[in-house]
């Protein structure tokens, strides 16, 4: 792997509350490499979102990154002042959120918007950055741009909307966008469309991606790797084709299993039993065991480190080299589809 | 745009209509005029033509239509009280209540304003938790308490303030200011604070509320996360967006700042139409009574058209979409 643009390192978030401290995030590590697409897929409350927000410096109070550390371009941006971290948002990471209904501010045309945004961040006049502004939303594929350049967020659709949103991400060029669910509340059609514009962007930029969503689906539309995470840790993290084909953690098998399919006649999708616990009562040992079919003594008492399982890496004792012919368990066995 | 403003406008009429209806009515129970006018000696067939020259033999839609016409003549009458014309009596007055009102109110905005913006942003500091304390007695205190209080304090103890009146003032054609000579600035201080309290305190914790609202929404979220800058953000995408409500809260309070400052005039002995109309209340003059009844009728329906009209400029999805949502 070439040098990583984007690193996290043991990353820990905590909410401190009146009961003691909640560990939203804990141990999470990963990289994306220039212009790679990392698809982070898990349950909502299983940390995705926060991930992103802490990478922005966004978290909102009491939120806090309590241990490890989050590198762009080999230097640290976890403990950097508001002010220069600032000029990071929007200028080297792009954000996308998840509603374009509500992303955008319905008093400023979108051009006005977007020249602020260009401003920002470019040293740019009025008028270099209304053609800027222009060309981007030619870019993000709105037709008749410099016309609807001086309408307003609620003169667009859903899907115009959102990409208008991404036109603002992009807007000074930065080398990784963090996509936070960005087709979770697009119709179908437009889902694939948005996911399309993602896709060339990277392609033709060069840029980075970390693709949030709990739709495996988007993910394996898109991305280059995937990162599975669950109760706040990653689980599973690999080469999409590898997890898609032949997922090692129990938990990616179960979220496979519950993608409905077009090809297959299935009477019912799987469904893993029970939910995602709570972060007041995540039980020791491996966080899953519980819902986990493949369950052994281990798995309560120890929690499992990420592992190396063939081409993908996944934090479940089932691949610990002593466990192997104990328990036979998902590895090497294809999914049932 | 322009059939909104006309259809307001009409409806603007048809409120005025009736307030001046109800002005009208008062006229009923002043008594006979004629009797008033006559005394006692005048023979009745010097009444009927008095009453026929006063038009009151006819039928009360005809009587009222007379009322209309005069009163947008601006001929309310003669007081019963002074003797002076309706309309010359409010046009000496009216600078006053005007000038206290107009202070009173940008006192309420520009410091309730800044101070709920800042209440709204750092809620927990302690500066704000003191202001949003201090603001419950703003709220909750009678405006008269406070300007028996400040004048207690400024005028009686410290000697520092006039306890009453207006000052010296200076004409202006047919305007009447205080607010070019020193003592009548010194005496606009207490009445201004006393009528604008509530007010400021009522704005600023409407925009502190509007405020925490509006910074949890996406679309700040998304401006920060674009990197501009704190004061973009802030006063720029999330005060704009509290306006609204604060335009609607505060034009209504304009007008009640204007229609009550009565209380206040009372307190300060400002020669204001409060004052004025405080005076008409006690001997039963009800032509002043009447006017002022519609003048201050007419304030709050032009404060209204001049709200709705603000929330056109403030808000884009209210103006009429020519260009029209297209498709994907």
């Amino acid at each position: 792997m070439t040098k990583p643009l984007l690193e996290l390192r043991e990353l820990r978030i905590e909410f401190p509350t009146r009961r003691g401290t909640l560990v939203a995030i804990d141990d999470v590590s990963f990289a994306i490499a220039p212009g790679e697409v990392l698809g982070v897929v898990g349950e909502s409350g299983a940390g995705k979102s926060l991930t992103g927000a802490a990478i922005i410096g966004l978290l909102e109070p009491p939120g806090r990154i309590a241990a490890g550390e989050i590198l762009l371009d080999g230097m640290r941006i976890d403990n950097l002042p508001h002010e220069a971290m600032r000029r990071i948002r929007g200028r080297r990471i792009g954000a996308i959120f998840q509603d374009p209904l509500t992303s955008l501010n319905p008093l400023y045309s979108i051009g006005r918007q977007l020249v602020e945004t260009i401003r920002t961040h470019l040293d740019m006049d009025e008028r270099a950055a209304r053609q800027r502004a222009i060309d981007l939303l030619r870019e993000v594929g709105i037709p008749a741009a410099e016309r609807r350049i001086d309408q307003y967020p609620h003169q667009f659709s859903g899907g115009m909307r959102q990409r208008v949103v991404i036109a603002l991400a992009i807007c000074a060029q930065p080398q990784l966008i963090i996509a936070d669910e960005p087709t979770t509340a697009l119709d179908v059609s437009i889902q694939a469309q948005i996911i399309a514009l993602l896709k060339r962007l990277g392609r033709d930029h060069g840029t980075a991606v970390m693709l949030v969503t709990h739709d495996m689906g988007v993910i394996a539309e898109t991305a280059d790797r995937v990162a599975v995470m669950y109760a706040g840790r990653i689980v599973e993290i690999g080469p999409v084709a590898e997890v898609i084909r032949a997922p090692r953690h129990p938990y990616t098998v179960g979220l496979m299993g519950s993608i409905p399919s077009v090809v297959d006649d299935r009477e019912r999708l799987v469904q893993i039993d029970g939910t995602m616990p709570r972060l007041t009562v995540i039980p020791p040992g491996c966080a899953f065991h519980p819902r986990c079919p493949h369950v052994f003594d281990r798995c309560r008492r120890e929690r499992p480190e990420l592992l190396d399982a063939d081409a993908t890496r996944a934090a479940c004792w089932l691949h610990a080299p002593g466990e192997k012919s104990a328990n036979a368990g998902p590895r090497g066995t294809k999914v049932r589809r | 745009m322009t059939a909104f403003v006309i259809r307001r406008l009409l409806q603007a009429i048809v409120v005025m209509l009736v307030v001046a209806f109800v002005a009208f009515s008062l006229f009923q129970y002043v008594g006979d005029p004629v009797q008033l006018m006559m005394g006692q000696f005048a023979t009745p067939a010097d009444r009927i033509r008095l009453t026929h020259e006063l038009g009151l033999d006819q039928p009360f839609y005809v009587q009222f239509f007379h009322f209309v016409v005069n009163a947008l003549h601006g001929q309310f009458g003669v007081s019963l009280r002074i003797g002076k014309p309706v309309s010359v009596l409010l046009a000496q007055r009216l600078p006053a209540t005007l000038e206290l009102s107009i202070c009173a109110a940008l006192l309420a905005l520009a410091a309730g304003i800044p101070a709920g913006v800042y209440a709204g942003l750092r809620p927990n500091s302690w500066l704000a938790r003191t202001a949003m304390s201090a603001s419950l007695l703003g709220v909750s205190l009678p405006t008269f308490l406070i300007g028996i209080l400040l004048i207690l304090v400024f005028a009686v103890k410290l000697g520092w303030l006039p306890a009453f009146g207006r000052g010296d003032v200076v004409h202006l054609g047919g305007w009447s200011t205080g607010l070019l000579t020193r003592s009548g600035l010194l005496s606009l201080i207490m009445p201004t604070i006393t009528l604008g309290l509530f007010q400021l305190t009522l704005i600023m914790r409407l925009v502190r509320s509007e405020m925490l609202e509006v910074l949890r929404a996406d679309y700040i979220k998304f401006a920060r996360a674009r990197g501009l800058s704190d004061r973009a953000v802030n006063f720029g995408h999330a005060l704009k967006n509290t306006l609204v409500p604060v335009i609607t809260i505060t034009g209504l309070q304009l007008g009640s700042i204007i229609a009550f400052s009565i209380i206040t005039e009372q307190v300060f002995q400002w020669p204001g139409m409060g004052l004025l109309f405080v005076q008409a209340v006690s001997y039963a003059d009800i032509p002043v009574m009447a006017a002022y009844l519609c003048l201050i009728a007419l304030v709050f329906v032009v404060i209204n058209l001049i709200v709705d009209l603000l929330y056109y400029v403030v808000d884009p999805r209210l103006r009429i979409d020519r260009a029209g949502a297209s498709g994907h």
